[in-house]
């Protein structure tokens, strides 16, 4: 019990630390960024705007003030709760970020998920019988996949499903001019399952190349060895010892790649203009959203910290040999 | 006859160079039979080639392996046909080390594993009481197994099927001498029960008073089968000059180096 309770205190003050780094590292790079905060305010409307209006807005925004008070006043009010307002949006940073949240959790989760298990299964299959044509079909799809940029995966796939054959929107989470709350269930699906395709498709890769190497090691093993020694087929000591063995490193890898994951919604996101946390990203690096793209980096931050702690920790609940129990 | 290993060698495909392959010889020229009711001790130092023979009886031996000669089990040579009939089924093994069991599930659930890969039927309780096993061990995950434990839950998973023949791979390596007398003890047991044991071990001594007969490998090739019985006094019962020298090369015979 203490040992949990010392892991975790230990987790928190990591996360801590790395929260702060990031915060840091962060504000420094939106300040040295070439990005006017104030031009990209202002749009086409920059040449109207004479230098004492720019000064006025400077001095609302606190812009005036040097960097590092700028920092303790944003660090003082995100401490106290408040994550600041958003001016690309219009709206206070928090419910930018709840919002964006929403829409993209069914697509990174549900990708996250596909892809995990599509990728095992195929690790698991190709792995256990390596040069056959399920592994070279599988290896061959996960080189070009792996090798394939995500954005242009994303055009491909509109140019064919939605332009080509029709069968699905070409943008958005919702029809245009629908509000979010009136979008029906499976007008929901329709405009997901194109990004989805698109993260799933290019998340196989990653998850089955690495199950594949650790199967292929498995079935080496000595207990794989005994196994057939005991009459064991191939397909059953893929399926009894390989799956089993194969499944932790896969659970880590899974969660470990959260970050990539949100990485390639990004750039999905971008393509099919889907609402949610990637293409609110881009916006805020282009428009010079200070406390949008920092409440956004830290969120990512916590976001990634969480799925590799619950990696490490299902790893000690998973593995036997990791308990501290002797039964003798 | 139970086993007849007739003229049996294994090498290893090797690449030299880019292109050019050859034949590393490990076993060679191996010829001897084992009976039932009998432990027939194959002996050598490391590296003599024991492991290899008890792997390719059992076809587990590593893809660039290349056999020539013939092994047979009652009287029907060995081939990738008939081998998923014999593997667990007509033979049982116990492997080097408790590597050999998955570490991730249950030692129970692997013999009952071991069970249905033999197509027994036998009750898995009763083979675990037979190795002096309870239901504790059972319920362990093979970490959790004491080294002589391990061994004797390989002992049940190897006989479970109700094999003829046991082949027991340096089945007393890491094991104090009383752990290692209970496994050799229930060895012998199996072959007074009339199956056929093929213990491989490096320890002459320690195989001795189980053993029926000995064969002495050495560098591949087997220099004698003696019976257990010629060890004894100096050796003057012992056929050839190398066994002899083994023999007396032991601790508790002076440590002699040469006749």
């Amino acid at each position: 019990m203490i040992h949990w309770l010392a892991l975790i205190a230990t987790r928190l003050l990591r996360l801590a630390l790395v929260l702060a780094a990031v915060a840091v590292v962060g504000f420094a790079l939106a300040k040295l960024s070439p990005v006017d905060p104030i031009n990209a305010y202002l749009g086409a409307d920059m040449v109207r705007v004479g230098p004492e209006q720019r000064a006025l807005i400077a001095e609302k925004w606190g812009l005036d003030l040097p960097a590092q008070v700028q920092f303790g006043k944003w660090l003082g009010s995100l401490l106290s709760g408040d994550l600041g307002y958003s001016m690309t949006y219009n709206a206070p940073v928090a419910e930018v970020l709840a919002a964006r949240f929403k829409t993209s959790l069914p697509l990174l989760g549900l990708a996250w998920l596909f892809a995990g298990l599509i990728g095992f299964v195929l690790g698991v299959l190709a792995g256990a019988f390596p040069g056959t044509w399920i592994d070279r079909i599988t290896r061959l799809y996960c080189y070009v996949l792996a090798s394939a940029p995500t954005f242009w995966f994303a055009i491909l796939l509109l140019m064919v499903f939605s332009v080509g054959l029709g069968w699905t929107p070409i943008c958005c989470a919702g029809p245009i001019g629908v509000l979010p709350q009136d979008v029906t269930p499976w007008q929901f699906l329709q405009h997901l399952i194109l990004p989805l395709l698109a993260l799933i498709v290019l998340g196989v890769a990653q998850i089955a190349l690495h199950t594949r190497a650790k199967m292929v090691e498995i079935m080496q093993s000595d207990y794989a060895l005994y196994a057939r020694a005991q009459g064991a087929s191939r397909m059953e000591i893929a399926l009894r010892h390989g799956a089993r063995n194969a499944a932790l490193p896969a659970i880590t890898v899974l969660f470990a790649s959260l970050g990539e994951l949100f990485g390639g919604s990004v750039l999905a996101e971008q393509v099919f203009a889907y609402p949610g946390l990637g293409s609110a990203t881009v916006a805020a690096g282009i428009k010079g959203d200070v406390p949008l793209l920092l409440a956004l980096a830290l969120f990512l931050t916590l976001f990634v910290f969480t799925g590799n702690a619950i990696a490490d920790l299902l790893y000690r609940v998973i593995d036997p040999r990791l308990h501290g129990e002797v039964a003798r | 006859m139970l086993l007849s290993v007739e003229d049996f060698s294994v090498s290893f495909r090797r690449y030299a160079g880019l292109l050019q392959q050859r034949l590393v010889p490990a076993l060679q020229g191996l010829s001897f039979s084992l009976d039932r009711g009998e432990v027939l001790a194959l002996v050598g130092a490391s590296g003599a080639g024991k492991s290899l023979l008890a792997h390719a009886l059992f076809d587990i031996l590593p893809p660039n392996a290349v056999t020539t000669g013939q092994l047979v089990i009652d009287g029907s040579t060995l081939d990738q046909s008939n081998w998923p009939d014999y593997r667990g089924r007509r033979m049982g093994l116990v492997p080097q080390s408790a590597s050999h069991l998955d570490p991730l599930a249950r030692c129970g659930k692997q013999l009952a594993w071991a069970a249905r890969r033999s197509g027994s039927t036998a009750d898995p309780q009763q083979a675990l009481a037979r190795f002096g096993l309870d239901a504790t061990a059972a319920k362990a995950f093979p970490h959790q197994l004491s080294g002589g434990m391990a061994r004797r839950m390989m002992l049940a998973m190897a006989t479970i099927g109700k094999p003829d023949l046991i082949v027991a791979d340096e089945p007393t390596s890491g094991l104090d001498p009383d752990n290692a007398a209970v496994v050799l003890g229930h060895l012998h047991q199996l072959a007074d029960a009339q199956k056929g044991v093929l213990l491989i071990t490096h320890d002459l001594a320690q195989a001795l008073p189980f053993a029926t007969r000995v064969a002495i490998l050495r560098d591949g090739r087997l220099v004698d089968i003696e019976p257990a019985s010629a060890f004894t006094g100096a050796g003057a019962a012992l056929k050839s000059d190398y066994a002899r020298r083994l023999w007396q090369s032991m601790p508790q015979n002076g440590f002699l180096t040469h006749a």
